[in-house]
């Protein structure tokens, strides 16, 4: 008992859980290290202007690319984004300035439900929802699905960056006679425009990646889509598809693909980090 | 107004200030009554300070005059409060026309983050829909900006962000966005206890200046302050149940010498409070 309150004991105990907590760092560090460095060193060789520009080819030709599958993710994400993000902001300004009652407290546990809902049961969703009812595939409805997905990201991100403009700014606003909705969007939403920025980047990434909803409803393809309501390729059914066929060359195709997502979802992080810090500097 | 200016011979000619009365007001947090019966008449173009312990609700009744009170979820008021005769809590009146004629100051100074120090005199000018008249927005800015004694430190860095001055020059730059808008009246709530003694002296120095071109009601924890600046003090104090009243209200000079009610005597005393 004197040991173990003994200074000596109560040093070396101090250093061990640091040098404990020091290697679990290390040890997060290093899986992120290992992903990345495993996926440029067998996706760099398949990176080529042909990976950019090329329809895929059939099986035994070599050669070919995804630009397909990178249009394709684009446009997906892109209207996922454009439904989900001014729904989500505007939701998430409500919850924080105006929520209070009963209707806030349901919004924010079911975005907080949704925020952990599995997506395949999201693309089973936009499936029945959209793909039975249009009869067809389409990127429509990959979108519907990433953007239930974004949705509840989008609106908690912001609800947490314009809570945090203090009161007084908005208080100050309207003591001057601006009108409620014009403090609300003029003055306290760009304060917080930086958090708003990276939540909806970070929303973004997120999706970028996910490929079991657009399983069924985004359905891929080996051509350049007909519409925005054909099926449609996206990077992660590429990956999906190339990977597990005993093709060298998809393998290889699928390997540059995982790269190309790696580096978008990397270069949103960091844009969000930069915009976070990259606060006022009006000079 | 024309007609104040008429009945006040003694008032310099620009003088835009106005009459602001407040007849039976109770303000209510929620079913909390935090002020109760007030009545009192604030002089055109005087300083009149609002003094008492904190919690007497000296701050709830000057929100309410420029209904400020109501944008706090669940809070109401009742009663008229009188600008130049028009009861401002009747229905159909806009709070926002009202705010744009009562400006307002806060006690922390609270410059808009993502605007420049010209933006910020320029917000409520801007925003609130007011047609800038003949005036350019360069000459708003520099006018509010030299009636707020700021002019002279900022002129060089005008698009500079309005959050890199210092605590008292930001304080100066929320005087300035207020009277940008050409109020009447100018309501300051405790405008420096947030800031250090030299700060606090301009900004006494500047109330004194404004006097008699604005009705100016300042509220003050800090008794030399009122007495020092204030032509009229009223004295409040929260009775039973947290409900702040009015205890006493005269010309500054009377209250701080010969007040009439011994809880007055007693406060100013520095018997409790």
């Amino acid at each position: 008992m004197d040991f173990l309150k003994s200074p000596g004991f109560r040093k070396f105990w101090n250093a061990f859980m640091i040098i404990i907590a020091a290697l679990c760092a290390i040890v997060c560090g290093v899986v992120l290290a290992v992903v990345v460095t495993f996926v440029i060193s067998k996706g760099y060789k398949a990176l080529n202007l042909d990976f950019f520009t090329k329809l895929p080819l059939p099986v035994g030709m070599t050669g070919g690319g995804v630009a397909n599958a990178i249009v394709g993710s684009l446009e997906i994400v892109l209207m996922a984004s454009v439904i989900s993000v001014p729904v989500g902001v505007l939701a998430g300004i409500y919850l924080a300035l105006f929520g209070r009652g009963h209707l806030a407290a349901n919004v924010r546990f079911f975005s907080d439900v949704l925020t952990g809902m599995p997506s395949i049961a999201i693309g089973v969703f936009a499936y029945s929802l959209v793909v039975i009812p249009t009869g067809h595939f389409s990127a429509h409805s990959a979108a519907v699905a990433l953007a239930v997905i974004m949705l509840p990201i989008v609106v908690r991100t912001t609800e947490e960056a314009v809570r945090l403009v203090p009161g007084v700014i908005r208080e100050g606003a309207l003591a001057l006679g601006i009108p409620a909705w014009k403090a609300t969007l003029l003055v306290t939403v760009p304060v917080a425009r930086a958090g708003i920025v990276t939540g909806a980047l970070l929303a973004v990434a997120r999706v970028a990646g996910e490929s079991a909803p657009l399983l069924f409803t985004a359905f891929g393809s080996q051509y350049w889509s007909k519409g925005l309501s054909s099926p449609t390729a996206a990077l992660p059914l590429v990956i999906f598809q190339y990977a597990i066929s005993p093709y060298p060359d998809w393998q290889q195709l699928a390997w540059g693909c995982a790269l190309v997502l790696v580096a978008l979802v990397f270069a949103l992080n960091l844009t969000a980090r930069l915009a976070f810090s990259g606060r006022v500097s009006a000079n | 107004m024309q007609a104040i200016q008429e009945t006040q011979p003694g008032r310099p000619a620009d003088a835009s200030a106005t009459r602001l009365e407040v007849k039976d007001l109770n303000a209510y947090y929620g079913k909390h009554l935090a002020v109760k019966g007030v009545n009192m008449q604030f002089e055109p173009g005087a300083i009149t300070a609002l003094i008492g312990p904190s919690g007497c609700g000296k701050s709830t009744l000057l929100r309410c005059l420029n209904r400020m009170h109501e944008v706090i979820p669940h809070a109401h008021v009742e009663g008229e409060v009188l600008l130049d005769g028009q009861n401002l809590y009747e229905p159909g009146v806009d709070p926002t026309d009202t705010r744009r004629r009562i400006g307002m100051v806060f006690q922390r100074p609270n410059p808009f983050p993502t605007m420049t120090i010209m933006d910020n005199v320029l917000a409520g000018v801007r925003l609130a829909g007011k047609p800038p008249g003949d005036a350019t927005l360069e000459e708003i800015s520099e006018k509010s900006l030299r009636r707020a004694a700021l002019w002279d430190e900022v002129k060089d860095k005008l698009h500079k962000a309005g959050t890199s001055l210092s605590g008292g020059q930001q304080q100066r730059l929320c005087i300035a966005r207020a009277l940008a808008v050409d109020p009447e009246v100018l309501l300051m709530d405790e405008p420096a206890s947030a800031l250090d003694p030299i700060s606090t002296v301009k900004i006494e120095e500047l109330m004194r200046e404004l006097r008699g071109a604005y009705t100016i009601i300042i509220v003050t924890h800090n008794m030399q302050q009122a007495a020092r600046c204030s032509d009229y003090t009223g004295f409040m104090l929260a009775g039973e149940a947290a409900t702040g009243e009015l205890v006493e209200f005269d010309t500054t000079s009377k209250m701080f010498t010969t007040p009439k009610e011994k809880r007055t005597e007693d406060y100013i005393t520095g018997r409790f409070g």
